[in-house]
């Protein structure tokens, strides 16, 4: 199947900086995606010469299989939820939601704008301005504000990071739920990982301008083909030349007697989280690593001499 | 016990601080508008001034086609010099707010006629319109036309002055309140599909009307009341009310007729712009 949008060797000059530096990517369509990178590696470039706000300085963006780099935004079948919503503050939500749909002089606006705004949930709050809505809801409308276009690709640029930790947790099971439903490929842009390997089917994770691995969440997590996107994506317990995950790495007062590999080590500290016990343990190395042990198992205490150990499965290894 | 003393110093301090502004308002404007007021019902002197007894003639005399008609040419030649401010200054206003670094240049150049008097700026328009001046002789060495063209004194002329006069204080209000409006809700109306035009008229257009409402206050009613501009581009003819204030305070020596125009002139101002801010102040946001 051919993908719904591609970018091909695409490069952004901005004052002498590459802010997107060849970046190619191919995404299926009906799915959700997500650029994950920290700030500053050009995720937010992307999506915006995605959307068309921005003019490539090389490479080409197609959607659905035909070169958009010379379409204005509002030639292009994507739409945008912007981090600050930017809804029109002096219509209320219902104007909002209607404002594309006037744009393209559509017949049936009044169902379609019915159906949205039941999508989201906001019915009943229709003749609401922005300033009259909370941050949830006012990201409610700027969803339905572009879902109700039926876009090829609804651009997400960090739509959760406004809200408040609890808000944030049950939107990102909605907006899962929501893209499932109705089908439109989503494309989110953000710095959490925990959003992006919750949320997407697949991700791409970025670094100063370039994708360092593309994949599923899991590939991504157990098989990390770099240092960064190991680094990125979870804790990594540094031991000689692999990493392993901290919750794959074992603690012990004996080496272990089954084939699992293991090095001596020193108890440096014990964090107490709640749910579980964090051991703070460092290798001849010299490297620092971190083993959760749940409560009640074998206390250990500063200096304690001990052992860690792991599955060679769980071993990550970077070139 | 403590705390209301203390509070009574700071409203009597505050008393203090509001002092200058009373005494500014009350000897240059409150004073000023008796006295205007009060020669308006008093009856002229010979040589000026006035004489008792207290009269409303003035206001009756008042009412005759010839000052109305001087009044509504003054109405619509304001209006038309608002309109035509809004006009220009709109686009230049979005130009200097999306101009990124060289905005300060451009807000610069904008108040660099405020550098030399507004009678030095004028006479400078009367150079470049009359019969020999600039532009006829200019247009005339190049042969485009063989009589010069009747560029001075006339309400052409008098537009040209008010619009030149005020397109700063139109400007300059739009573009504070679009230099506050966030960008990305421009982006967000392209991205809905909105073309420019759309983008101007649904989304910045409505979004800036506080700064397009006090443009027209600011512009409208000084060009209403102009006497300077009318006087000197219109020719010696009573174009605007200004001018008949001015006429009977020089050259008529009715003094009281003179209040009596000015005493109309501002509460007609007064309540136009009564019902205009009443109509703007609809809740926006």
């Amino acid at each position: 199947m051919n993908p719904i949008l591609e970018l091909r060797v695409l490069v952004k000059h901005y004052a002498g900086q590459r802010a997107v530096d060849g970046i190619s990517l191919s995404i299926p369509a009906g799915g959700f995606f997500s650029l994950l990178g920290p700030s500053g590696c050009g995720k937010t470039t992307t999506l915006r010469l995605i959307a068309g706000f921005e003019q490539p300085t090389s490479g080409e963006v197609l959607l659905g299989g035909e070169v958009v780099n010379d379409r204005r935004p509002y030639e292009r079948n994507v739409s945008t939820v912007f981090q600050s919503y930017a809804l029109f503050p002096h219509l209320t939500a219902q104007q909002n939601v209607e404002f594309g749909l006037r744009r393209r002089r559509c017949t049936d606006i009044a169902e379609r704008v019915r159906q949205a705004i039941e999508l989201v949930g906001l019915t009943g709050k229709e003749s609401r301005r922005p300033a009259q809505l909370s941050g949830g809801e006012r990201q409610r409308v700027a969803l339905a504000r572009s879902l109700v276009l039926q876009p090829d690709v609804l651009l997400l640029d960090e739509p959760l990071a406004a809200l408040d930790p609890k808000l944030r947790q049950q939107m990102r099971l909605e907006l899962k739920a929501m893209q499932r439903r109705i089908g439109i490929t989503f494309l989110l842009v953000t710095h959490d990982q925990a959003e992006a390997l919750s949320m997407s089917t697949a991700l791409a994770v970025m670094n100063q301008g370039r994708i360092e691995q593309t994949g599923s969440p899991e590939e991504l997590y157990l098989r990390p083909r770099t240092a960064f996107v190991a680094g990125f994506l979870g804790g990594v317990n540094w031991i000689g030349p692999v990493g392993v995950r901290p919750e794959s790495t074992r603690i012990s007062r004996q080496p272990p007697a089954n084939g699992a590999r293991s090095q001596p080590a020193v108890v440096t500290g014990v964090v107490f989280l709640g749910d579980c016990i964090q051991v703070l343990a460092r290798l001849i190395s010299g490297e620092e690593a971190v083993v959760p042990v749940p409560r009640g198992e074998a206390s250990f205490a500063a200096g304690d001499a001990v052992h860690l150990s792991w599955n060679p499965a769980d071993e990550m290894s970077f070139l | 016990m403590e705390s209301r003393r203390r509070n009574e110093f700071f409203v009597n301090l505050r008393r203090w601080f509001l002092l200058p502004s009373w005494l500014w308002m009350g000897v240059l404007f409150a004073a000023p508008f008796a006295i205007v007021l009060a020669y308006s019902f008093l009856t002229p002197g010979v040589y000026g001034g006035v004489n008792p007894p207290w009269t409303a003639e003035s206001y009756r005399r008042l009412i005759d086609p010839v000052y109305l008609w001087i009044l509504l040419r003054s109405f619509v030649l304001a209006l038309a010099a608002t309109g035509l401010c809004l006009l220009f200054a709109y686009p230049a206003a979005l130009f200097i707010s999306r101009a990124g670094r060289r905005k300060n240049l451009y807000l610069q150049l904008v108040i660099l006629p405020f550098w030399t008097s507004f009678l030095v700026r004028t006479y400078a328009w009367m150079f470049l319109l009359r019969d020999t001046g600039l532009i006829n002789t200019v247009l005339e060495s190049l042969g485009i036309i063989h009589h010069p063209l009747p560029l001075l004194y006339n309400d052409g002329a008098v537009l040209l002055g008010l619009v030149y006069g005020y397109l700063p204080f139109m400007v300059l209000p739009i573009y504070a309140t679009l230099e506050r409006l966030d960008p990305t809700l421009a982006e967000a109306a392209a991205d809905l599909g909105a073309r420019p035009w759309a983008t101007l008229f649904r989304v910045l257009i409505p979004l800036s009307k506080p700064g397009i409402v006090a443009g027209c206050v600011l512009v409208f009613i000084p060009s209403l009341g102009a006497y300077l501009t009318p006087d000197l581009l219109g020719g010696g003819r009573t174009v605007m009310i200004g001018n008949l204030v001015q006429n009977q305070f020089t050259t008529a020596r009715d003094w009281s007729f003179g209040s009596a125009a000015s005493i109309v002139l501002m509460l007609l101002v007064t309540a136009l712009l009564w019902i205009f801010l009443r109509r703007q102040s609809e809740p926006l946001a």
